[in-house]
């Protein structure tokens, strides 16, 4: 379906006189608020009251130095995953495969740390090499296959995620310790040290430094999208393939350098639990944080810092839903988070439709 | 030797069911142009309804139709947010199984006062099937209610994709949304009604898992819907080649059980169906070519 050439089109509009709003900024509160309505129908439902549960959880996750330090460390993964989306996204793909990036960065990162003999200035930053190339190894195969193939990324990195859990619990057969699903424990030399080591307020918490390489991370991936060359090629491909392909851009390439890089930032989001926090891999350590970052992206909108102010804000939830337990079932926040998720895309939709209604 | 053969035939035929049901309800989404990654979350919401009607109603009949509806209307969400509102197909996917997960156990809590599962409650009864019945190990699964109707329902789903001006209508939604519009349909009623039905399929799966196991548990669909999507791909997005690539997955599931601690890696065999699936969509498996606008939302000012 070719468009007509603008010059048949007869006289173009006149472009509105003043800008208009950009409506959109405001999805993703819009989409935490209805959430918030929305659940706290459900609280209601079950006899609670929306304002207690709600205060609870504001108050647990944020009112005391161990709340504060439990929802940074909930954050932390949140940071990886969505940061690897964010990434992926700007570059035009969709990587629904960081769960599995996560994962096998974490398994990478317990190996190392149990099993190479290194001495301690080596070894923590060799397992944090093996996490990221683990993660990038993972997303560099779905890049590969679109470049090469043109085959879908969404659907081939969900079945890389599985093919991960798989291969993990294979290779757990022989890795893991007797009658558990973990690794042995990773040498000392290894470990991240914790968060309240420097910032005793956050006593007892397991919030570790890993959360601030993700803020280096972040602050990083700013600059490599924002005033690098290369950078600025993947935008160009994300919002329009064909016009990096004209401008030069060797597309295919930059399809496998981003999402490789995609994978090793989600690799690295492993090591929060497998270094800083249980010192060992445990089958299903990532728990569906992979999957979050999708919606950490979403409401983050693909920016770094509103990625973090995002890992923050649902670290904040997935935290707030172990105390409020008592009151309302903890998967109350599991069910905010899938509403969040859909009220933004949804807002999203509507209001740049309205956008382009009102701008024509 | 031969009753062996019939016991794997069995198994396989056994996990088979809830994966053809949901992958040829997949097709039907698709075919008219709307990703469903909902399968996950539209079979765990079913799985529920089934067992709340089986609890509260007291007849497991009437927990199918439950099953069914609450399909639907999960289905129903999918639409209303893909198709009417128009947003990303993907993502309302994965939001909607994020939603079913919570949204079961919310309620598994609340009602059951039980974080991992229902009581037991009743299946559907077995049919009267004759002498067929009497097969070795085949036959108490002939007897079973959804056995026979997803069978059925194989030849019926390509009779309507690939025989009636609806199922024409729904491919020709999938591949050249304009060029339906362009003949008077609407782009999206149709699609529309191929997410709908995607929904009742995917909900008699929900229904079969509950029924077979007398019980929810939380999270009891465990990826089947993934499986289910990568059988419809592996099958072309075709109603019985979907049926046969989920015959081929549920035989290498049977036979990964046959194997378990005989010495055979068979936890790598899990992993077949999704490497099977990547060499399918990366075309070594012959073309699995998705339907032309899938995952498009279909805009009538820039048609």
């Amino acid at each position: 379906m070719s468009s007509p050439a603008p010059a048949e089109r007869g006289p173009q509009p006149e472009p509105p006189r003043r800008t208009a709003f950009p409506l959109d900024a405001l999805s993703p509160l819009v989409a935490v608020l209805l959430a918030l309505v929305a659940g706290g129908v459900l609280i209601a439902a079950v006899g609670q009251s929306p304002f207690e549960v709600y205060g609870l959880l504001v108050q647990q996750a944020l009112g005391t130095g161990y709340g504060v330090g439990q929802t940074l460390f909930k954050a932390t993964p949140l940071v990886f995953a969505g940061l690897s989306v964010a990434l992926a996204f700007r570059a035009g793909l969709f990587n629904v495969g960081a769960e599995g990036q996560m994962y096998l960065g974490g398994f990478a990162a317990a190996l190392v740390g149990a099993y190479v003999p290194l001495p301690w200035p080596l070894l923590l930053p060799v397992a944090l090499l093996a996490a990221a190339l683990a993660g990038a190894l993972w997303g560099a195969v779905p890049g590969l296959l679109k470049a090469r193939f043109g085959a879908h990324e969404v659907i081939n990195t969900i079945m890389l995620n599985f093919i991960a859990f798989s291969l993990v619990a294979w290779a757990g057969q022989s890795l893991f310790v007797r009658a558990t699903v973990r690794t042995s424990e990773v040498r000392s030399a290894a470990w991240v040290s914790r968060l309240d080591v420097v910032l005793p307020w956050l006593k007892g918490s397991p919030a570790n430094l890993t959360l601030l390489l993700g803020v280096v991370l972040a602050l990083a991936l700013w600059l490599l999208l924002f005033r690098t060359r290369k950078g600025y090629e993947w935008r160009v491909l994300g919002l329009n393939p064909t016009a990096a392909e004209y401008a030069g851009v060797r597309t295919r390439v930059a399809v496998v350098q981003s999402f490789a890089l995609a994978g090793a930032i989600a690799g690295l989001g492993g090591t929060s639990f497998v270094l800083g926090y249980k010192h060992w891999f445990e089958q299903d350590f990532t728990a569906g944080a992979g999957f979050m970052g999708i919606a950490v992206a979403l409401i983050g909108r693909n920016h770094p810092v509103g990625v973090l102010v995002a890992a923050l804000f649902f670290g904040a939830l997935a935290y707030g839903g172990l105390v409020v337990n008592r009151f309302v079932p903890a998967d109350i926040v599991n069910v905010l988070r899938a509403l969040i998720i859909l009220f933004a895309i949804s807002a999203h939709a509507l209001f740049t439709r309205w956008a382009k209604q009102r701008a024509a | 030797m031969l009753d062996a053969l019939l016991l794997f035939a069995a198994a396989t035929l056994r996990i088979t069911v809830p994966y053809a049901l949901a992958a040829m309800g997949g097709s039907f989404s698709e075919r008219g142009g709307v990703v469903c990654l909902a399968l996950e979350g539209i079979m765990l919401n079913s799985a529920l309804a089934y067992v709340l009607g089986a609890w509260f109603l007291h007849d497991p009949w009437l927990a199918l139709l439950c099953a069914v509806l609450a399909g639907v209307a999960t289905a129903a969400l999918h639409a209303l947010i893909t198709v009417t509102f128009r947003a990303d197909q993907i993502t309302s996917g994965i939001g909607l199984n994020l939603l079913a997960a919570g949204l079961t156990r919310f309620v598994l809590v609340t009602v059951f006062h039980s974080s991992s599962n229902s009581p037991r409650v009743a299946g559907l009864p077995d049919l009267a099937v004759g002498p067929l019945a009497s097969l070795p190990a085949l036959g108490p699964l002939f007897a079973t209610p959804l056995v026979p109707l997803t069978l059925a329902l194989v030849p019926l789903s390509v009779w309507v994709q690939h025989r009636t001006p609806f199922g024409l209508r729904l491919r020709a939604t999938g591949e050249q949304p304009a060029a339906s519009a362009a003949l008077g349909l609407s782009v999206a009623g149709v699609r529309v009604s191929g997410v709908l039905l995607c929904g009742a399929l995917t909900g008699l799966a929900g229904a079969w898992l509950a029924s077979e196991q007398h019980s929810f548990t939380d999270g009891m669909t465990s990826g089947r819907g993934y499986i289910a999507i990568a059988a419809m791909i592996v099958g072309k997005w075709h109603p019985a080649g979907s049926a046969a690539a989920c015959l081929l997955f549920g035989a290498t599931e049977a036979a990964q059980i046959a194997l378990q601690g005989s010495g055979f890696p068979s936890a790598l065999l899990q992993a077949l169906p999704y490497a099977v699936t990547m060499l399918a969509l990366a075309g070594f498996i012959g073309h699995a070519r998705p339907p032309k606008a899938l995952g498009r939302p279909y805009d009538p000012e820039e048609a």
